[in-house]
């Protein structure tokens, strides 16, 4: 069962008296566990669409579901608790909170969005310092650590509520290739170590490489979609 | 609830300069507040004392009809022995009443045998008298603090102006309610010093000389002075006791007496009330100080945190957490604010204690300036600041809970 449907979507925005069609009915499945990304020069659409999935945007027209959940009904509180329970999300500029250590930046979903219990969050907290490599700076704050390890800290914050879903829109474009190279491939382990899907947005060439399914968007539209290699095997 | 402070507090500290600002803003407001209540309650309390202490007790009693014609001094409106008996017997039944005393007041000519001038008396149980309005005592300064039979204390106003002196025999000269005249001699016991307001030119007699000087067959009373225990119960005995004095009817089947507290008597609760009036727009200032400054804190925190707040909505945090994210924020700063305002305000009105600074009120000079703050003027400067700064931040902290995630992520 498909944990991304989406059938004939459309978003259109409202410049003035202009109307631009952001997305021009797009239709796609993505299969749990899977590691896909999404590619395309700027303007193709491609935030446009990862914001819809994530349930911070909604289509114009079309059926978007995700995880059995039709986004189109939710209202402003329900998207927020269903993004809290089943999505998580990697930014561009990292969007660590600067005023909380590398640990509580993780620790934040789960006691402000999920109210997880002290023990459990210090035990799920523990293992994605560990799995990120992160232990030893769970006490600096972000203005103390590098562009790297802000992302990896952003993985991990993604990962501690065990979403179904991360979403990482552009989540190289601030670091260097090789560190870009290391977060995606922390992302895959961490697909492969949690079973989560994991969608990210690229123009980066090299990295779109790392990506097990390729969606190319142009202008708002599917181009193609590749599979390379062992999809979501795990 | 912990960690929102946590987050809030930090929040407050990545900012340390504007922070302290503005809780240095709030503190200035709580001190200026604070210091302002208790020197002007301390001028008021002692104008208050000044007044019902000297000369008029909290509370009086008198024939109904007698107060519109008090300037008059009516003869004709006095209590008759069996009322002051009644009341006499009320006042008795209540704990609230520390002392009582039953004056005759009378207007007549004072001669020292070459001139003669007005005087108004006052015909008194002396030991009556001096424990409803001790501060009488401190009023007469020159001669002994007592009246015996015979004896008057003569305002200064008259000794100075008719050149008596101590020991010196006068003649008072008085009209009765029947019309007649009739003439004392007294001796001058004392000098009066004049008390604040009206009362310039008012002496004091034995009450039994003011029954003989206006041959009253028995003893007939203009007014009923009253002392309370505690100064605080004032308003409440005095409905008590109207409640009470309305029952007991005139001939005409209206009520005998009427009771007026010192409120009523004396201009200068005008003054009082200006002091309260000052007093409740000095506190305006505070809210609004506090008010303004809290908002232009927090609208320029959400403002300098919207991509936070987009990154907290995106990842699931209720627009409830985030609205009190905010105002937990503005909480905070009005508790700092409030906590050191009391402390400085607090040894501000100590130091003021210690330097010992003294002011003239009406003819009384050197009066110490007693700066008084109660925990409750504490409690509800305190609330109100919070109270205020949690009101302040609610706008801007709704203004972040309402942010759309994905727009607040765009921003730049």
């Amino acid at each position: 069962m498909s944990l991304i449907t989406a059938e004939n979507i459309q978003k259109d925005y409202k410049t003035g008296e202009v109307t631009v069609k952001a997305l021009k009915g797009l239709s796609f499945e993505i299969e749990p566990a899977s590691f896909v990304s999404f590619v395309g020069p700027s303007g193709s659409g491609k935030t446009t669409l990862l914001n819809l999935i994530g349930c911070l945007d909604k289509p114009t027209s079309g059926r978007l579901k995700v995880a059995d959940t039709d986004i189109l009904h939710l209202d402003r509180k329900e998207s927020a608790s269903f993004r809290g329970s089943n999505i998580g999300f990697i930014f561009q500029d990292f969007n660590l909170l600067p005023v909380l250590t590398v640990y509580e930046n993780i620790e934040y979903p789960l006691l402000m969005v999920q109210s997880v219990p002290a023990a459990e969050r210090n035990k799920r907290v523990n293992t994605l310092l560990e799995a990120v490599g992160m232990t030893e700076q769970r006490d600096k704050y972000p203005d103390q650590i590098s562009g790297g390890q802000k992302q990896r800290v952003a993985v991990a914050r993604a990962l501690v509520t065990n979403p179904k879903l991360v979403l990482a829109d552009e989540p190289t474009a601030n670091l260097d290739h090789k560190t870009a190279y290391m977060v995606i491939e922390l992302m895959k382990k961490m697909r492969d170590e949690f079973r989560t899907t994991f969608i990210f947005s690229t123009h980066d060439q090299k990295i779109v490489g790392e990506a097990e399914i390729i969606f190319t968007l142009e202008d708002g539209e599917l181009k193609g979609k590749d599979a390379m290699g062992d999809v979501g095997n795990g | 609830m912990g960690n929102l402070f946590k987050i809030a507090v930090r929040n407050l500290l990545r900012y340390k300069r504007r922070t302290i600002l503005t809780a240095s803003l709030i503190t200035v407001g709580v001190v200026f507040v604070l210091v302002f209540i208790s020197v002007s309650g301390s001028f008021k309390n002692m104008m208050i004392g000044q007044i019902t202490d000297s000369m008029l007790g909290h509370v009086q009693v008198h024939r109904k009809g007698y107060v519109a014609s008090i300037e008059n001094l009516p003869l004709t409106l006095n209590l008759r022995p069996e009322e002051v008996k009644r009341l006499e017997t009320i006042l008795n039944s209540h704990s609230e009443v520390e002392a009582y005393s039953p004056r005759i007041k009378l207007g007549g000519g004072f001669s020292n045998f070459a001139e003669t001038t007005n005087i108004r008396l006052n015909g008194v149980y002396p030991e009556r008298e001096f424990k409803t309005v001790p501060l009488l005592l401190s009023r007469i300064i020159e001669g002994k603090k007592w009246i015996e039979k015979g004896e008057i204390i003569v305002p200064v106003l008259l000794t100075k102006g008719m050149n008596v002196n101590m020991g010196d025999t006068v003649v008072v000269v008085a009209t009765n309610k029947d019309g007649s005249v009739n003439g004392k001699q007294f001796k001058v016991a004392g000098v009066l010093e004049s008390a604040v307001g009206p009362g310039g030119r008012d002496g004091y007699i034995h009450i039994e000389d003011a029954r003989e000087l206006l041959r009253m067959d028995e003893m007939e009373i203009s007014e009923v002075a009253i002392r309370l225990k505690e100064f605080g119960r004032l308003k409440k005995f005095n409905e008590k006791l109207s409640g009470l004095l309305s029952k007991d009817l005139n001939s005409q089947g209206k009520p005998a007496f009427e009771v007026h507290t010192w409120e009523t008597l004396s201009p200068f609760y005008n003054i009082a009330r200006m002091i309260d009036v000052m007093t409740f727009f000095i506190k305006l200032m505070l809210i609004a100080i506090v008010l303004i400054s809290i908002m232009n804190v927090m609208i320029m925190a959400v403002y300098e945190r919207i991509r936070e707040i987009g990154t907290i909505a995106a990842i699931g945090t209720l627009p409830g957490k985030i609205l009190s994210m905010f105002v937990i924020e503005g909480f905070c700063l009005g508790i700092v604010g409030a906590l050191i305002g009391n402390i400085v305000g607090v040894s501000i009105i100590l130091l003021l204690n210690l330097l010992k600074i003294k002011f003239n009120f009406g003819q009384q000079t050197g009066l110490l300036l007693v700066a008084n703050i109660t925990p409750s003027d504490l409690i509800f400067i305190s609330v109100t600041v919070i109270i205020v700064s949690v009101i302040a931040s609610l706008q801007p902290a709704f203004k972040a809970s309402r942010m759309e995630p994905i727009e607040a992520l765009r921003h730049v």
